[in-house]
């Protein structure tokens, strides 16, 4: 079973064209790998269907336009991944209640 | 269709709430400046018309789906596909459905009919925000009154 990791590289780099040997980690979405909005909208697409969620985009957005939150923490792909984790483990925890 | 002011929609024949689906109808005017350019001696539809007529009508669901509480914008076309032509004067059917909806964007099946012939097809993204201006939601009211959006699916 691949990493988030793995398959959030793996969508962009189909999603964007982009060589997925260059998406690490580290790479900033929008800084490093120069995925616009537009685009984005696309990756979240495929990341909500992949793993079964809705990425908060407009919140997010909405943070960091308010200066509480940076783009590093949702945009480097490591604290992408995380968030990815975190809504997963979320929703399994949501759908597991009162069975 | 009223190609001058780009109101492409007559008349919503369903609105499933449900289901998130729509179909609405859309006559294509039997004269028209266009036709006399696109094409001479061979009237026909420009495709991006037709693609602005499926857009229209996922923004119609997507507006239903929020309440008329934000309003939609085109974003993408994916995978449209023109698979016969439509002429000056025909009756179309525009079906949408929602596929995905997102933080702040919508995705949407699209396709357009003649009688029961697939003409095209089409996945459109729209984003939508609030709305940005009081006029554009007063316009939106009213054109919605005109092609007799029922209300009644914004009950709760």
């Amino acid at each position: 079973m691949s990493s988030t990791f793995d398959q959030v590289a793996t969508i962009i780099a189909e999603t964007c064209d982009i060589p997925r040997d260059t998406i690490t980690p580290d790479s900033h979405a929008i800084d490093d790998l120069g995925i616009d909005s537009l685009d984005f909208l696309d990756i979240a697409f495929a990341i909500d269907k992949a793993f079964g969620i809705k990425l908060p985009l407009e919140k997010w957005t909405q943070e960091v336009n308010d200066g509480k939150a940076t783009t590093e923490q949702y945009f480097v792909l490591k604290n992408l991944c995380t968030r990815i984790d975190e809504l997963v483990a979320a929703k399994s925890a949501g759908a597991g209640a009162g069975t | 269709m009223h190609l001058d002011y780009f109101q492409l929609i007559d008349r919503i024949l369903d609105l499933n709430m449900d289901e998130k689906t729509i179909a609405v109808e859309a006559q294509v005017p039997k004269e028209s400046t266009i036709f006399e350019g696109h094409f001479p001696g061979y009237p026909i539809m420009p495709g991006v018309l037709l693609i602005e007529t499926m857009a229209q009508a996922s923004g119609w669901l997507v507006l239903s789906l929020l309440k008329f509480e934000r309003m939609p914008f085109l974003a993408a076309v994916k995978e449209a596909k023109m698979r016969g032509f439509v002429r000056p004067g025909e009756v179309l059917t525009v079906e949408a459905k929602l596929v995905h909806e997102g933080s702040g964007y919508a995705i949407t099946d699209a396709r357009i009919k003649v009688g029961s012939k697939l003409r095209c097809n089409s996945t459109i993204m729209l984003t939508h925000v609030p709305f940005p201006d009081p006029a554009l939601r007063g316009h939106m009211d009213a054109v919605a009154k005109r092609i007799g959006f029922p209300q009644q699916a914004l009950l709760p």
